[in-house]
């Protein structure tokens, strides 16, 4: 639970995104591709859910990257090597289905881009044919790009405001991608609308399309409830029976109206500013 | 002459739900005194029988009369490991208190004239844990080669991991969330069960060598397999009964409809009543309402009245049960403060469907009105449901209570491990033994919800079956 290396990915307009490396030889021996840590930054601390997006075996070491965007993340981002986790718990939930589907295309949006990375490796050394998307708002935001290429066959950036790439959003490029040939499996990560976005765009082109969703967590065993989604009208756990789900199962509108159920706490707890 | 039960001191209702201190003050030595003097001493005391780890009550009850707490303290430590806790959580007036002479024939749970056998346990457990009475320890040389893992920290972790430690065995109990205790952490409110008596028992087990991994799931982050290959040579399962039931009704998936687990878990282990000090968030409502009967129902409805006093909202929590009061399965102890308390009860209703507004929070409930039928399974009269009889609560919080089933991952990750029609454990009813050889298991995931004393009781079969092997072992 000892954060051994920290890196600011980014950090601009506001917006910083940050990777720490942490020590945990149970963890790291045993996560796959797709699964989940859950952490804690003090004794006062949420529990909040992070997908791991690089394990080291041979070292023992996890890497998480996120946007500091919450109390809790910002208190995380304040951390650096040498100190210590309060708690970290996992792998959690199931790792992605890793086989040889054939053509798959990957979408990542902000920060998802690097929950995307760990699946690009594991579904390419499967022996897959690998085309991602990556959508930023702008070029300076863009993270991982060189990691996700040697990842991929092929890559496709998308920026909001044209500033590097092509103008436009990942649906807009995956849209392109579907009507011009046929690929048997999706994986996007991403903000809600961008996966929503995904689901609708694949649906019309009847491909299979797996999303990770990013359900409010508190113990991620299964014992809470706080994460369930409905999935074809079933109801299901995120933290035990995903992340992973099929997009064109999913009631995205009650998973947006969930993750707001503490939207007034959260902008009250974010005008205070975490210890530094 | 007949002697009138002593009552339990207990903060008033008006102060107590304004924080999560304990409300049951227990007797003091004067009142233990008098309430003890009031046991019969019954020739064949029926009480024991009432008690699932079979406590000799009428001996301890004598030695609270003789003043002798420490011998008291020690005969019930004999059976129970935790006095101190059961004497606050067992549902005393459906076991040793229902069987007590006094208790009136056919009676469904026990009467007041009942022996308080429970605050009496209570008063000994503090005796013995503020005068630091520890359990003799029978540490054996031999055993001390001997490992094992405890996967699970609350109640039958907890008791399997202190008897095999006082046998001189080595015990890791792995837990995989952040605090040890299990369900006496997340689920049980400290104004039931502080955390100074919990804490008082796991400390105990530390000094006996017993080692805690928290943040550590079993199932996950290591097999089974792997744990005997780390050289565990038996393994006990105390995974418990977490998974919580909904009621599959439309709507329930709306904003601030929250499972018994999650609400009490926010409340209780992540400390949310103290939000921002403490980070974890928990909403309230104006019109709360709590579905289920059982403890967990009780024990979200006087968190939820708290909350509500706490943030200066008018109180109003109502407890809607599809029976009646009498079918309830909570300890009646708990439906009494719950209604001094001033929760609100609606029996006899059943939950249709929950309506909400526009940004996807729960407005209201549509109810069925129900009548008691014949008795189901269960023994209890089955509620049918009365043709036409629907009506509107308005409901902006809704805590669903109705039952909590086996924790499946460490199940889901072991297909050896065999499971029955609920998920729960399959074990030799003597050995608590599972279909895989040096596995055992006990408390909830076995057989399903239960006590703390049952758990404890199943704790300490395995326990035995354990040292068994380990003397087997031994003598090869």
């Amino acid at each position: 639970m000892k954060i051994v290396n920290k890196e600011i990915i980014n950090d601009v307009g506001g917006v910083r995104i940050t990777q720490l490396d942490i020590a945990s030889g149970d963890i790291a021996s045993k996560a796959l591709a797709g699964q989940f840590v859950v952490l804690m930054v003090d004794d006062k601390g949420e529990r909040i859910p992070l997908t791991l997006v690089n394990t080291d075996k041979n070292k023992g070491i996890v890497s998480l990257i996120f946007q500091e965007a919450g109390f809790t993340t910002r208190s995380l981002g304040k951390l650096n090597p040498g100190d210590t986790l309060y708690s970290l718990v996992g792998p959690l939930g199931h790792p992605t289905e890793i086989k040889k589907y054939g053509k798959i295309i990957l979408v990542g949006g902000g920060v998802g881009i690097a929950e995307i990375l760990p699946v690009a490796r594991a579904l390419k050394e499967a022996g897959n044919e690998i085309t991602t998307i990556l959508g930023s708002r702008n070029k300076e935001l863009l993270i991982l790009e060189a990691e996700l290429k040697n990842a991929s066959d092929e890559i496709y950036i998308m920026t909001d405001d044209g500033s590097y790439g092509r103008k436009g959003f990942t649906t807009d490029m995956l849209k392109e991608l579907l009507s011009k040939d046929k690929y048997d499996l999706i994986y996007a990560v991403g903000p809600i609308p961008m996966m929503k976005r995904v689901a609708l765009v694949s649906k019309e082109f009847n491909t299979k399309t797996l999303v990770s969703l990013n359900a409010l967590m508190v113990d991620a065993t299964g014992m809470c409830g706080c994460c369930r989604v409905s999935i074809f009208g079933q109801v299901k756990f995120s933290c035990v029976d995903g992340p992973d789900f099929d997009a064109h199962g999913v009631d995205w509108e009650e998973l947006e109206k969930r993750n707001k159920v503490y939207g007034v706490q959260e902008r009250h707890i974010c005008n205070l500013s975490p210890a530094s | 002459m007949k002697k009138e039960p002593i009552k339990v001191r207990e903060e008033s209702a008006e102060i107590r739900v304004g924080n999560f201190e304990e409300v049951v003050k227990g007797y003091s030595e004067e009142e233990a005194l008098l309430e003890a003097s009031r046991c019969l001493q019954c020739k064949n005391p029926v009480c024991i029988s009432g008690c699932p780890v079979g406590i000799d009550i009428k001996k301890f009850i004598y030695q609270i009369t003789q003043k002798d707490y420490q011998s008291a303290y020690f005969t019930i430590r004999e059976k129970n490991n935790f006095p101190s806790i059961c004497g606050r959580v067992c549902p005393a007036e459906y076991q040793c208190r229902k069987a007590c002479i006094l208790t009136k024939k056919g009676s469904p749970f026990a009467s007041e004239q009942a022996i308080n056998i429970h605050f009496l346990e209570r008063f000994v457990g503090d005796y013995g844990k503020n005068n630091k009475l520890d359990v003799p320890v029978e540490k054996e040389e031999r055993f001390s080669k001997f490992k094992v893992a405890v996967v699970g920290s609350g109640p039958a972790g907890l008791c399997c991991a202190g008897e095999l430690a006082r046998k001189g065995v080595k015990v890791d109990i792995f837990e995989s969330l952040h605090k040890t205790g299990g369900v006496l952490r997340y689920g049980i409110p400290p104004f039931r069960l502080p955390w100074n008596v919990l804490d008082f028992e796991i400390n105990y087990l530390k000094k006996l060598g017993v080692n805690f991994i928290s943040n550590f799931l079993v199932g996950k982050a290591k097999s089974i397999k792997e744990l005997f290959k780390e050289g565990y040579a038996n393994i006990f399962l105390g995974l418990g009964a977490g998974v919580p039931s909904f009621l599959g009704i439309k709507g329930e998936n709306l904003c601030n409809i929250y499972s018994v687990n999650e609400f009490l878990t926010r409340v209780n282990l992540m400390s949310a009543y103290k939000f921002p000090e403490f980070r974890t968030p928990v909403n309230i409502g104006k019109h709360v309402l709590i579905v289920g009967g059982g403890n967990t129902a009780m024990d979200a409805a006087r968190v939820a009245l708290r909350l509500q006093k706490l943030k200066g909202l008018a109180l109003n929590t109502t407890v809607i049960y599809r029976r009646t009061e009498i079918e309830m399965p909570a300890r009646r102890l708990e439906i009494e403060h719950a209604r001094e308390e001033g929760i609100k009860f609606e029996f006899l209703v059943q939950p249709k469907e929950f309506i909400g507004d526009e940004q996807g929070f729960v407005k209201k409930l549509i109810c069925l009105k129900s009548k008691l039928g014949e008795p189901d399974s269960s023994g209890r009269r089955r509620p049918v449901i009365i043709e036409g009889s629907e009506f509107e609560l308005d409901c902006d919080l809704c805590v669903i209570a109705v039952g909590l089933k086996a924790n499946q991952i460490l199940i889901n990750a072991t297909p050896e491990l065999k499971t029955d029609k609920y998920s729960d454990v399959i074990v030799d009813s003597e050995s608590m033994e599972s279909s895989i050889k040096g596995v055992f298991a006990g408390g909830d995931i076995v057989g399903g919800e239960g006590t703390v004393i049952e758990a404890m009781g199943m704790a300490k079969k395995a326990s035995r079956a354990i040292i068994g092997n380990f003397l087997k072992k031994e003598s090869e």
